[in-house]
């Protein structure tokens, strides 16, 4: 089967655990207003690959993967190639292979016939990073496009099938950092049984010029990237452990 | 048993020079962790601090604190000297290359015009009466080899494709075993030497042994001149060290000795660390050392290395940029029985990282293998995230080759400690060479007639094939013109600069390798890529040379891990070297190669032209054999997977690879960062890869330490360049430029 691949990147290691190879699926329908690439949007488009070919490319790096790295697929979205990432994921497990699914959950769906495939996939794969940008429905759709009911589903779904979740939290100052947003937060991850991290990610602003190179209008020019002593107090209220 | 080696186990090394049989059977491999490591004690800050105000001041000056004008360099040149009058006391390792702390000696023997010009450059003025001997009575390595250079041979120095040779320099390289003189004593050495020397030859004087028996007298004399010195700093050295502080001081003599008299490029110190660690152990068994005291001599010792200066000229300095010494020392490697060789003390070396902060040097390098201790990768890994001091060498390349007590010569290159040496010989520009394979020998900046005479290729577009046959030509005249040149260059340093405080401390019936070196390496390869898979245009000026190239269409780079590009880069390698060990080798040593350029390739990119790859006329070529500035598309794992392809075997004097990782990159914390790193560190080794440089830090700190070097942050901001380690602030703003414009690899 072929997906659309955006990039490959040999040496991921913020990826997941330990150093990892990461393939970027091209395609997102979220369009998150701080997103560093919004270059890997557009759907069918990038370079398609083979999974058997990914497989190849993935393995040559597998010596540098030590006891707990192996492969990552990020994205754009990777969900909304759902199938192409199975098999990959199932190819990867057959060579004893670490995966790690990072995604924002966006595509979720309640129907059945979705769910038994998200199900399989959730059963090649031995974690999942998954993004909570944003507690309040709202606020999330002012922010992405969409509100977060799927997403947080999906968070349950993933808690109830077992599988191991890092939750991330992308901190921007004035507008992902609500006291009682972030305490919310910290409420749902602790309802959680699976979760064994939870990061914050820091606001950075290197994927502009990206935004002006696509002729897209950036919304977020004034925001700055949070101090340390931001990223602390997130930590603090939302009462989650820093790794 | 001698008194001084009480508790000692093993046989050969009783009754014969064997320290390799001494450590392997003396040694206490070390598993744990770093836990037990001591901070600095109030003497090491003290002198520490001093020493950092002289360097300070150093740099205020110029980049040179004081120099010698009076007193011609030597082994008993001077009186003993201290970091301070009134802090001797707090000094644990004494001895010094001066009279006084980081003064830079008057050495004439490699070549006087150079002493001088190095003098006068920093505003000193030598003695006249120098000039007179050194031109007049006595004649020098420089001037030798000047005179029986061909026209040829000038030409193509000139010309600069073949460059960075040893002729105005001292060629270093070479290791004295200086624990010889902890474990034995001089009295020893010299019986040894003595015997030697009555055995050498049958009475027949052909000019082999001739020679030998003139370097032997020679070498018993600089033995006798060490312990000459050391008795002006109150030490008698004759017998063996009876204790941890005599070793450490006892073989840093030995290694003074060679610093005194040789100028060279890379003087290492060695594979020290394990075999000082075994006179820690039983010091610390019988209760006569503490871990902090035995912290303070490592750290006193290291200070010292710190400490080497040398008189350079402007050219050197362009070569070899930031004032490196190559005080290479090595910590960790497995023994051939299997067992690691990581005690305490390698720890402790890694350590003063931490007590006195980053340093360039000594040339701190770890002998890797993913066999070594867990502990110890992870600590190693923790100091180069921290430092970006630290270089990892493949131990499971070169232990094959040169056994289990090798050092690093150079910055990167093996040597059997005690039982080898090299005749180093700097680089042949083959980048260059390609563009006179295109040019029929014509240089294509000069417009001189530099190679021979070839048919040019005059088509518009450059067809592969014809271009392989021409280069193939090209690098076969280029292969035999420089071993000549090496030869003519080896032969003249042999005899009017001999290194007998070295080669005292190394076995007489020594093994000599030849080093030889490829400059332009990942240019070549992208060059022949895109002549292959893309359409290439030569454009060319009036007098039909060729001075830019326009290349239409994409094609496969070295440094992604592409077989399509790394091939072509083996095909070299393996071309070069074969065609080197056609020719005859001054006194029958080994012909080996390197892909490794230090700083110099900022020289080298000034004086080649325009390339087919797109690297444009006086651009820096990319160092070592790492590959070409942005051509890595797919991350520094696929870069790594590039460069491990090489073969070591073809390359025995090393393949340097120099990468910069930004910390947001390698992890979100300490710990991850020093997993990540250990992580491809044993990826990259296990394919057989020989060398990387590991820094660990972000352009943006490299900019601002470009522009504000007076921040107190960047006085000791150590980085890793091809082989060494600068202080990124002594760089020319050139190469700050070129370091800065390398691949950062980074997350986005």
């Amino acid at each position: 089967m072929q997906g659309f691949i955006h990039s490959f990147e040999s040496f991921g290691s913020v990826d997941g655990p330990g150093v990892r190879f990461v393939v970027f699926m091209q395609g997102c329908a979220m369009r998150c207003r701080y997103c560093h690439n919004p270059d890997s949007w557009k759907m069918r488009a990038g370079e398609a690959h083979d999974t058997d070919e990914v497989v190849q490319k993935a393995l040559r790096y597998r010596l540098y993967w030590g006891d707990e790295g192996g492969v990552t697929v990020s994205g754009g979205e990777a969900l909304l190639q759902l199938d192409f990432v199975t098999e990959l994921f199932e190819k990867l497990k057959a060579e004893g292979v670490n995966t790690c699914l990072d995604t924002a959950a966006g595509p979720y769906r309640e129907n059945p016939e979705w769910l038994a495939k998200f199900d399989r996939l959730m059963r090649a794969t031995d974690l999942v990073m998954l993004d909570l940008k944003e507690m309040d429905s709202k606020a999330h759709r002012d922010l992405t496009g969409i509100g977060n009911e799927g997403i947080l589903a999906c968070a349950r779904r993933i808690d109830s099938l077992g599988v191991k979740m890092w939750i991330r939290r992308v901190l921007v100052p004035g507008l992902t950092d609500r006291e009682d947003e972030l305490r919310a937060l910290g409420d749902f991850v602790r309802s959680l049984s699976n979760v064994t991290r939870f990061e914050v990610l820091p606001y950075h602003s290197l994927g502009i010029y990206k935004w002006e190179k696509l002729g897209l209008p950036y919304t977020l020019k004034d925001a700055e990237p949070p101090t340390e002593e931001q990223v602390a107090r997130a930590y603090e209220i939302s009462g989650l452990p820093r790794s | 048993m001698r008194e001084q080696w009480r508790g000692f186990r093993g046989t050969h090394w009783l009754d014969d020079v064997n320290v390799r049989d001494f450590i392997q059977n003396n040694y206490t491999a070390y598993d744990g962790d770093e836990s037990f490591l001591e901070g600095p004690t109030e003497a090491t800050d003290t002198l520490w601090g001093q020493l950092q105000k002289l360097q300070h001041e150093e740099r205020a000056k110029g980049g040179v604190l004081d120099m010698e004008t009076e007193v011609v360099s030597g082994i008993t040149a001077y009186g003993p000297g201290y970091i301070g009058d009134d802090t001797k006391e707090l000094e644990k390792v004494v001895g010094l290359q001066t009279d006084k702390p980081l003064k830079r000696a008057f050495m004439p023997y490699g070549g006087i015009k150079m002493a001088e010009e190095a003098c006068t450059t920093y505003g000193y003025t030598p003695n006249p009466k120098f000039h007179k001997i050194f031109t007049e009575y006595h004649k020098t390595h420089n001037q030798g080899v000047y005179d029986a250079y061909t026209p040829e041979m000038r030409m193509a120095r000139k010309n600069k494709i073949i460059t960075g040779l040893p002729d105005t320099y001292g060629r270093g390289r070479i290791v004295g075993d200086y624990r010889r003189v902890a474990l034995y004593g001089i009295d020893y050495l010299v019986a040894k030497k003595k015997e030697d020397l009555a055995n050498c030859g049958c009475g027949v004087m052909t000019d082999d042994i001739i020679r030998q028996r003139e370097e032997l007298a020679d070498q018993i004399r600089a033995l006798g001149q060490m312990k000459e010195m050391a008795a002006s700093y109150g030490f008698d050295i004759s017998e063996p060290a009876k204790d941890a502080r005599e070793a450490v001081q006892w073989l840093y003599f030995g290694y003074l000795a060679a610093i005194k008299t040789q100028n060279g490029a890379a003087m290492s110190v060695g594979r020290v660390s394990t075999f000082l660690d075994i006179y820690i152990t039983r010091d610390l068994k019988e209760g006569t050392l503490t871990e902090k005291e035995a912290q303070e001599l490592i750290d006193h010792l290291v200070m010292k290395l710190r400490m080497v200066k040398f008189a350079r000229i402007p050219s050197y300095n362009q070569l070899f940029s930031g004032d490196p010494v190559w005080a290479t020392l090595e910590v960790a490697g497995l023994g051939q029985d299997g067992r690691h060789m990581v005690t305490r003390n390698d720890f402790r070396f890694l350590h003063t990282l931490e007590n006195m902060g980053p340093a360039p040097e000594p040339n701190l390098t770890v002998l890797y293998s993913k066999r070594l201790p867990a502990a110890f990768k992870k600590y190693a890994a923790k100091i180069s995230v921290v430092s970006s001091s630290i270089q990892y060498e493949n131990d499971d390349v070169m232990r094959p080759i040169w056994g289990d007590d090798y050092s690093i010569c150079c910055c990167v290159s093996a040597t059997q400690t005690g039982k080898e040496m090299q005749f180093f010989g700097a680089r042949a520009n083959l980048a260059k060479a390609l563009l006179y394979a295109i040019n029929g020998g014509v240089d294509e900046k000069t417009g001189m007639q530099v190679g021979p005479m070839l048919r040019p290729i005059t088509s518009e577009y450059l067809d592969y094939k014809e271009l392989l046959q021409r280069y193939d030509l090209m690098l076969e005249w280029l292969a035999g013109l420089y071993v000549n040149v090496l030869n003519l260059i080896q032969y003249m340093h042999d005899k009017y600069y001999y290194e007998a405080a070295e080669m005292a401390l190394i076995d007489t019936d020594v093994r000599r390798t030849f080093a030889t070196g490829i400059a332009g390496f990942s240019h070549v390869i992208d060059s022949l890529s895109a002549v292959k898979y893309a359409k290439v245009k030569v454009i060319r000026n009036e007098q039909g040379i060729a001075t830019d190239f326009e290349t239409e269409g994409d094609f496969p780079r070295y440094g992604n891990d592409d077989d399509r590009a790394d091939e072509i880069g083996v095909k070299l390698l393996k071309t070069f070297l074969t065609k080197i060990k056609k020719h005859h080798t001054y006194r029958d040593s080994e012909p080996t190669t390197s892909i490794l350029t230090i700083t110099s390739n900022v020289v080298y990119g000034k004086a080649t032209g325009s390339m087919p790859d797109g690297r444009k006329a006086g651009e820096p070529l990319s160092p070592g054999a790492n590959p070409s500035y942005g051509a890595e598309k797919s991350g520094l794992l696929a870069s790594l997977n590039s460069v491990a392809k090489m073969p070591y075997e073809y390359a025995l004097d090393g393949i340097s690879n120099t990468q910069t990782i930004s910390p947001d990159a390698l992890g979100h914390s300490e710990g991850e960062r020093a997993q990540n790193l250990v992580n491809v560190l044993d990826g990259y080794f296990v394919q057989g890869a020989h060398h990387l440089n590991v820094n660990v830090f972000g352009t943006e700190k490299l900019i601002d330490a470009m522009e504000h070097p007076e921040k107190p942050e960047y006085a000791n901001f150590t980085i890793r360049v091809s082989g060494y380690a600068v202080k990124f602030i002594d760089l020319t703003r050139e190469q700050q430029l070129d370091v800065i414009k390398r691949t950062c690899h980074k997350t986005m």
